[in-house]
């Protein structure tokens, strides 16, 4: 980690000094999203409801991804998935 | 001092005197919500965007907490911001006090003194704004509606200077000065403008690497005033002690070129020494009532007292090198209160004066008068007895009563 700066070095007023995309959020997490495909429709309702924007769909790919650097594991996916296609399983590290 | 520009006489309330000012330094959003005895000053602006003589953009909130909120989101955009409160509306801003100097927005803002509840009172006294000492503002106190007007167009000066870039409170006595009609000096409407001039913006770095204006702009995305944490957070509040170490610097000098072209100074714009030279008693106090202390030390001179009074304009940033060296050769001082510090032995400024005097190679004597609370007024003749309080207590050499309530029926 690089030193950490002394208040004559850093800008005013909290201004960010790196985007958000570089704060991994997603070690924040305790429960992982683990998805079965086989039961998947893609209808991509855990895409839209995801508060962090970590589920994507790549039309590209013609399948959803799940970002988990910037997943919380708040669960809120598994809780909204109509055919249960997606288990909140706790993370290796902590079990 | 040259007075090169023509000047208006009006006759203006301290109120309308504020809004004046206000009107005349072109600023670009006011957000405010009416509470007395400050509603003058916003009731006066929207009359000024009303009839078209402004190019303000004028937010009518749905609360004081609201109205600051939505002037430090101006204010970051870049825009020159006002806005005006006083007691339980300049409380319930709190909060967002705290988020505009953190944010580090230049915001002004005109507070009419006034009294908080309970028991309610609409009256003038200082424990709104000494209340807010902690929150990051600088606090200037003015005397009349003129150095209320004149406080108002410095105020922009000193809170845009990127040195400093806090926000500024002009403390006006509620009625006393906000409601009393004076006759008050304009300048004309291209000497403010040019002595304001626009906002000039530091730059800073973004999260992309680019060196940009200090400001909310779509075209170059930032992130102001997020989480700072334990790693952080302690940094930015250093910054900001640091705006108000420059501040005592940037006061003074915009005081002085203010001085130079309206022909008014308030001694050197941090405190005002009024016959204090080879003073041996002094008082020392904040806003109107320098007024009226300064006719009693004319009286005392005139009957060969030596009597001197410190007039404190800046109560934020402390002037603590100035105050104590204003005090030097005093040899016992009555410090005015118009604020409690209930169970805090003395009143702010009284413990803000003493502080500075601790390090000074000889001490005068030093009592605290609390006075005028709610609004309650003091003649002259009172504010004289005060002196000779303080006279006596040299005589004897010690203090006997640290703190007084003055005009408090016993």
């Amino acid at each position: 980690m690089s030193r950490e700066k002394t208040w004559k070095e850093i800008s005013p007023a909290g201004v960010c000094p790196k985007s958000s995309t570089s704060f991994l959020t997603g070690d924040w997490k305790t429960y992982t999203p683990v998805r079965d495909l086989e039961k998947c429709t893609t209808c991509l309702i855990c895409v839209i409801y995801c508060p962090d924007g970590a589920i994507r769909w790549r039309p590209e790919l013609g399948k959803i991804e799940i970002d988990l650097n910037f997943c919380k594991g708040c669960g809120i996916c598994a809780n909204e998935c109509p055919t249960k296609a997606i288990t909140m399983k706790l993370d290796k590290g902590d079990e | 001092m040259a007075n090169n520009v023509k000047q208006e006489r009006m006759a203006l309330n301290g109120d309308e005197a504020a809004a004046y000012a206000a009107k005349q330094s072109e600023v670009d959003v006011v957000a405010a919500y009416p509470i007395t005895p400050q509603t003058i000053i916003v009731e006066k602006f929207s009359e000024y965007v009303a009839d078209g003589e402004v190019n303000t953009e004028f937010v009518c909130t749905e609360s004081e907490h609201s109205a600051l909120t939505a002037c430090i989101a101006a204010s970051s955009t870049g825009a020159r911001t006002f806005t005006a409160s006083a007691s339980a509306g300049l409380a319930l801003m709190h909060e967002m006090l705290f988020v505009a100097s953190g944010c580090r927005t230049p915001i002004v803002m005109a507070i009419a003194n006034r009294a908080l509840s309970a028991p309610l009172n609409i009256h003038g006294d200082h424990s709104d704004s000494m209340a807010q000492r902690d929150s990051g503002w600088i606090q200037i106190y003015v005397e009349n509606a003129q150095e209320a007007y004149d406080s108002i167009i410095q105020a922009f000066r000193i809170a845009e200077n990127s040195k400093v870039l806090l926000p500024v409170i002009v403390g006006l006595d509620g009625f006393t000065l906000s409601h009393t009609l004076e006759n008050v000096n304009g300048l004309p409407d291209d000497a403010v403008k040019q002595f304001v001039g626009t906002r000039q913006l530091t730059t800073v770095t973004t999260h992309e690497g680019k060196t940009v204006p200090f400001k909310l702009d779509p075209a170059n995305p930032m992130t102001i005033g997020p989480i700072a944490l334990q790693n952080y957070y302690f940094e930015f509040k250093r910054q900001q002690e640091e705006g108000m170490k420059n501040a005592l610097t940037v006061i003074q000098q915009v005081h002085d070129e203010y001085a130079a072209l309206s022909g008014r100074s308030y001694g050197n714009g941090l405190i005002e020494e009024y016959q204090l030279e080879d003073a041996e008693v002094a008082t020392i106090c904040a806003g109107s009532t320098a007024g009226t202390m300064k006719t009693v030390v004319d009286e005392l001179r005139q009957e060969g007292v030596k009597a001197g009074l410190l007039k404190l304009r800046t109560f934020r940033p402390f002037p603590v090198e100035a105050v104590r060296n204003a005090l030097k050769n005093v040899k016992a001082v009555a410090v005015m209160d118009k604020s409690m510090s209930f169970g805090g032995n003395g009143g702010a400024v009284f413990h803000e004066v003493r502080h500075a005097m601790y390090d000074a190679a000889t001490h005068p004597l030093i009592v605290d008068y609390i006075y005028g609370l709610g609004g309650r007024d003091l003649n002259p003749k009172e504010f004289r007895r005060v002196y000779d309080d303080v006279h006596r207590m040299l005589h004897a050499g010690r203090v006997d009563k640290l703190v007084h309530f003055l005009g408090l029926r016993e």
